[in-house]
């Protein structure tokens, strides 16, 4: 079937819109507007956005309020990763602290590859012992690969400490001496 | 191939499912061979059976009949033998099972039994999981999340118990851990009969330990590791080393004794972490011995040899083969192979002696049998080089030929593969009269003396099988890739056989076993995909004039002599 071609007439512009005039003082009054409206913006990265709970960062390993280590390497985060970016090389406390002896196994190495990670969040939902939090570091940036590899010092320099519920290891030893003095 | 003994079958009823079993065999058995699990922690297939953890509860019947007259009893509704249900349940690892025996593992009181059970278990444990090496192949992690209740109504203070004790030099006992199924107090008794643990105090008080002043320390306290059914019992070895669900298993077999012990090896992204038994009824059961466990740290061992070298000077594997090619034409060479090396490897050196006229040998390895798991021939394949016909008659310890041999200047280059001429009983003096290829995966003296030095593999980085003292053929798999710029010992020894104008087939396993099988008589129609996980038993008349040096082990009798 042979198309049908129609012809439609431009319509001739009037004299107020060849001046384009109106269109000028249209354009003027968005733009003056917005010049007193507050501001939807904000000057990044000099202001830095207020981050709220809950929002998943960089993950991180963080301190009981005692400033021992919590993370126990049980390895359940490199385990559940998606994207493998954790790396944990698991050791033993040694005997010669007493304050964290009795927890018996800690992390020698701990690597997260943050060219890897997603954000995801499921490392600090499975950590048993609560140690591994994504805070609120939302840009990374780095020149070499190496670089964007947070090893173990550099996790905890960047959770610091958090607020613990459960001192889930101190009550256990409490409950030691509490046993061996009643035998 | 060796046909089951013929054993009278008996039919069981599990879950209204019907099987024939073998008369004794227990409920647990029973089920098991239905694909029914019924858990339970004290009872291992291979250990006595004491019935103390009570896991294994089922409810049990047996069928109808009359009293007086002796006569079954049929239930007018079905048309069938009454069934007539014991009141309670009943233990399923020390009830055999009977004709018509009838066994319900799915009713509410079973599964009532089950989650009391296991709350009791769980009443002192410490379910410090996260630092725990049991867990992921932990049956109390297991049968809690299956069969236990789900949560604790305990709101006492627990129990506290020792940790961290140090049982032997091999074994560590978590107390807390323990649920006192006393596996490892049989095994130390009736298998390793040596009768070191018990259990002191009463009730939840009570507590493994040593009898005063001794230690777990024989030669098969790992297999206590293996067989606890949670995490009381770690090997000091691989504490905190890796999680198991990160490791690979891989079948291999044991190569410190002519046993031939089958293995499982675990491995992570090519680290191996950690060796133990696989089961093999015919062989090893469930056990291996502590020595053979700790030969994976022989891959990255500090005197493994990583590179070719012509006289003491790295060079590229090709041009020390090429090299090794060239010194091997000129004639006057003796070869010494392996009992150490795989069957695949020994026809391929009898195929290089065939091809370059040379005198083979192979060198034994004698000690001292321990009537378990290790045998006096400390070779794993002495057999296999007499099933090749690398050897026909047995080794000696020494190379006393061959010392004759280079003393006479008969002998101007010796092949070694993998072992060491000077511990073989060749002198300093011999050995520098001759120019020696040393094929070989560790460093020695007779490496560090070689014209030639071609490294090789270890058995955690090739494929192949061993014939182990009962004359039967058992595979082994590669568990992690060979290090960068190491030839498998099959192509080096390949390219050596068409150097030296024999015709090698491909270096390839299925190619190499359809030689084999044409041209070795016992292993006709054998191919290497087709060797059972358990191995194949090969037919031995052939070397039953040999006097062999093994005493008696598990399940192996020597011939009498």
């Amino acid at each position: 079937m042979p198309a049908t071609v129609k012809v439609l007439e431009r319509k001739p512009l009037s004299f107020a819109e060849r001046t384009y005039l109106p269109q000028i003082a249209a354009g003027l009054k968005t733009t003056i507007k917005h010049l007193f409206a507050p501001k939807v913006t904000m000057e990044y990265p000099e202001q830095r956005p207020e981050i709220l709970p809950g929002y998943r960062g960089v993950p991180t390993l963080v301190m009981d309020p005692h400033g021992r280590e919590k993370c126990v390497s049980c390895q359940l985060c490199e385990f559940v990763c998606p994207p493998k970016a954790i790396r944990i090389t698991p050791g033993e406390v040694p005997a010669d602290q007493p304050e964290r002896s009795h927890v018996e196994k800690a992390p020698r190495e701990f690597e997260i590859d943050m060219l890897r990670c997603i954000y995801c969040g499921l490392c600090q939902e499975v950590c048993p012992e609560e140690a591994i939090f994504l805070q609120n570091v939302y840009s990374t940036s780095g020149y070499t690969r190496a670089s964007m590899v947070n090893n173990k010092q550099r996790l905890y320099e960047l959770g610091g400490t958090l607020p613990d519920q459960h001192f889930k290891w101190d009550r256990k030893k409490a409950a030691e001496t509490a046993g061996n003095a009643r035998h | 191939m060796t046909t089951p003994a013929k054993t009278d079958l008996i039919t069981v009823n599990v879950d209204g499912r019907e099987i024939a079993v073998p008369k004794g065999t227990n409920m647990i058995e029973a089920a098991k061979l239905l694909g029914i699990d019924i858990p339970h922690y004290c009872y291992h297939p291979k250990l006595s059976v004491v019935g103390n953890c009570r896991m294994c509860l089922v409810e049990m019947g047996m069928p109808a009949v009359d009293p007086a007259t002796k006569q079954p009893v049929t239930d007018p509704a079905t048309g069938k033998q009454k069934v007539n249900w014991m009141p309670r349940p009943t233990i399923g690892c020390a009830t055999n099972a009977s004709p018509g025996l009838h066994i319900r593992t799915n009713t509410p009181l079973v599964k009532d039994c089950r989650e009391g059970v296991m709350e009791f278990l769980l009443v002192n444990h410490p379910l410090d999981c996260p630092i725990c090496d049991q867990a992921g192949e932990c049956r109390l992690q297991e049968q809690a999340t299956q069969y236990g209740r789900g949560y604790s109504r305990f709101i006492e203070q627990k129990n506290v118990k020792p940790k961290r004790t140090v049982l032997g030099p091999r074994v560590m006992l978590d107390d807390e851990r323990c649920v006192l199924c006393s596996r490892c107090i049989r095994f130390s008794k009736d298998v390793a009969k040596d009768d070191v643990l018990g259990f002191i105090d009463r009730g939840s008080y009570s507590t493994l330990t040593c009898f005063p002043g001794r230690q777990l320390e024989n030669n098969y306290s790992l297999n206590t590791v293996d067989i606890c059914p949670v995490g009381a019992l770690t090997s000091t070895d691989f504490r905190f080393k890796m999680r198991v669900w990160f490791l690979k298993q891989t079948n291999s077999i044991d190569t410190e004794s002519s046993v031939g012990a089958n293995t499982i090896v675990w491995s992570r992204e090519g680290v191996i972490y950690r060796i133990t038994p696989r089961r093999n009824d015919e062989v090893n059961d469930t056990w291996m011995a502590d020595s053979g466990r700790l030969f994976y740290k022989q891959v990255r061992a500090d005197n493994r040899l990583l590179a070719a070298r012509i006289d003491g000077q790295v060079v590229a594997h090709g041009q020390a083969l090429q090299a090794a090619s060239e010194l091997l034409k000129q004639g006057g060479v003796a070869i010494v192979g392996s009992g150490r090396a795989s069957v695949e490897e020994q026809f391929l050196t009898r195929r290089l002696a065939e091809s370059l006229n040379a005198p083979a040998a192979i060198v034994a390895r004698v000690g001292q049998g321990d009537g378990l798991l290790i045998s006096a021939d400390r070779n794993p394949n002495t057999r296999g080089a007499l099933v090749t016909g690398l050897i026909s008659s047995l080794p000696s310890t020494t190379l006393a030929s061959l010392a004759r041999a280079i003393d006479a200047g008969s002998v101007k280059t010796v092949l070694t593969h993998n072992e060491d001429l000077l511990a073989a009983g060749l002198t300093p003096a011999q050995l520098a009269k001759v120019a020696v290829v040393y094929v070989g995966t560790h460093d020695n003296a007779t490496a560090a003396a070689a014209r030639i030095l071609i490294p090789s593999l270890t058995v955690f980085e090739k494929s192949g099988s061993f014939v182990n003292q009962q004359f039967r053929l058992q595979k082994f798999s590669a568990a992690v890739p060979a290090p960068e710029g190491v030839a498998d010992d099959l192509a080096t020894l390949g390219t050596l056989v068409n150097a030296a104008g024999g015709s090698c087939p491909s270096a390839g396993l299925p190619a190499l076993w359809t030689a084999l099988s044409t041209e070795v008589p016992v292993l006709a129609g054998l191919a290497y995909s087709k060797i059972p996980d358990t191995g194949a038993a090969l037919d031995a008349a052939a070397w039953a004039g040999l006097h062999f040096p093994e005493g008696e082990t598990l399940h192996y009798k020597p011939a009498k002599a």
